[in-house]
């Protein structure tokens, strides 16, 4: 566990009750570890623990001193008004100095509330994930993408630094399959 | 017109309201950010109610004032996460407040028209040094601020999921929102500060194509309301805060009317 830089031992999280089955993993550097798991039950939760806005109930997570997290929420932050620039956003997660996938490029210098569902989902998990954090954690990064978004995608998260890793939730067994190292189900505590 | 601008007579009052008409739309451009305009309608009554004690009390109306203010935000991060709700509980609070204790004070009713109306042209050293002292302050604070501030909006568990301590960064918000309001109160009176706040952001949000160009058309907006409320309303010998409503309320007309007659032309 002790090069890991994200482990699970029999964790169980929820909110006000327990919501997993206890689940064991391991996250080092250079993977990209999926979640997979029917609605409900309990991978968005999972990483919400991870960032601390939800409850562990038992067992132990770790995270190795000193490294940096970024998360991509499952629904991105969307304000009814939003006057900052594709690039700006890019900039505040200093995710801006690597080379930019090419369909990032035409949001660069449009305003957030300009885009549509799926330009925003891509552009803030390329934040994420150009951030230099070293483990991201992406929920769902595939919504509201289409084909040519989700193939772009996945072609990133093969691109990574080895000094990152990636914990991903998608329902899209496809998505998993391609750009996963390795896959954890997620079940519902009984 | 313009020559009154230059008069040394209201040169102090001016410089006063000429770093408030900066601050304030800053300010307002990040309380928008984070949907708490209404904060600063909040901010200004517990301001105004503040300044009223204070005077019951024998207190300069700016330290009465930036205690009001203080204490409202303070509260406000105790209670985190009610957002507005906290903001129209301070504007009832502070209506209440102000209302009871100019009725229950001498000289009460003056001071309360002061605290709504504004003072700005008897404003003193006091409060143009305190407006330099909040202005260096935002401009020393909002390079390493801003970028948090975003951050935290647009990834809001970035901070907590590393462990960083987000609480700094709001409450330095809310504190130099709070002061700046506390003293835009004393000075230019609570509905102006409150206009500053909100209008030159509200456009800003609207025009603006970038968060750069936002910051500069709420300044630039904030200074073009100002010089001219300033102006107009010693020229017609009109109180200053009303004009100064009108003047951001006229300009954002303008803007509107001007990008509707675009949209129409194309």
């Amino acid at each position: 566990m002790s090069s890991a830089l994200l482990a699970a031992q029999q964790l169980v999280v929820g909110y006000q009750k327990p919501i997993t089955a206890p689940i064991s993993f391991q996250l080092h550097a250079g993977e990209v570890l999926g979640l997979l798991g029917p609605n409900g039950s309990g991978k968005s939760s999972l990483i919400a623990a991870i960032t601390g806005t939800a409850r562990i109930f038992s067992g132990q997570l770790h995270k190795a001193p000193g490294i940096e997290l970024s998360h991509q929420r499952q629904r991105p932050v969307r304000l009814k008004e939003m006057p900052i620039q594709g690039r700006e956003l890019l900039q505040l997660c200093a995710a801006d100095k690597l080379p930019l996938p090419a369909r990032l490029k035409p949001f660069l210098d449009q305003r957030l509330d300009k885009l549509s569902g799926g330009q925003l989902q891509f552009l803030q998990t390329w934040a994420c994930m150009g951030s230099g954090a070293d483990v991201i954690l992406l929920d769902e990064p595939t919504n509201n993408l289409d084909p040519e978004g989700i193939d772009s995608l996945a072609d990133s998260l093969k691109h990574l630094a080895p000094n990152q890793a990636v914990l991903l939730v998608s329902h899209e067994q496809n998505f998993i399959d391609k750009v996963c190292s390795q896959v954890v189900e997620v079940s519902k505590n009984a | 017109m313009l020559e009154i601008l230059f008069d040394p007579l209201f040169r102090l009052p001016l410089f006063t309201g000429l770093l408030l008409a900066l601050l304030l739309p800053l300010i307002g451009v990040y309380l928008r950010l984070r949907e708490e305009w209404l904060a600063a309608l909040g901010l200004a009554q517990l301001a105004g109610a503040g300044a009223l004690s204070g005077a019951a009390l024998g207190l300069p109306l700016l330290a009465g004032s930036a205690l009001g203010a203080v204490l409202g935000a303070g509260v406000k991060n105790l209670r985190k996460g009610l957002g507005n709700d906290a903001y129209a509980v301070m504007i009832l609070l502070g209506w209440s407040l102000a209302l009871l204790i100019s009725a229950n004070s001498p000289h009460g009713d003056e001071l309360a028209h002061a605290v709504t109306d504004g003072q700005l042209y008897f404003t003193g050293t006091s409060h143009l040094w305190t407006a330099i002292g909040l202005f260096l302050l935002t401009l020393g604070l909002l390079p390493w601020l801003s970028p948090r501030l975003l951050r935290a909006r647009f990834f809001p568990d970035y901070y907590r999921a590393n462990g960083l301590p987000e609480w700094r960064y709001h409450l330095s918000f809310d504190l130099l929102a709070a002061s700046a309001l506390a003293l835009a109160t004393a000075s230019i009176g609570l509905m102006a500060a409150f206009a500053l706040v909100f209008i030159p952001a509200w456009v800003a949000f609207v025009f603006a194509q970038s968060w750069r160009w936002t910051l500069v058309w709420a300044l630039a907006f904030g200074l073009l309301a100002y010089l001219s409320a300033f102006s107009l309303a010693l020229w017609w010998d009109q109180p200053f805060g009303p004009v100064l409503v009108a003047c951001c309320l006229s300009l954002a007309a303008v803007l509107w009317l001007g990008q509707a007659l675009l949209k129409v032309k194309r």
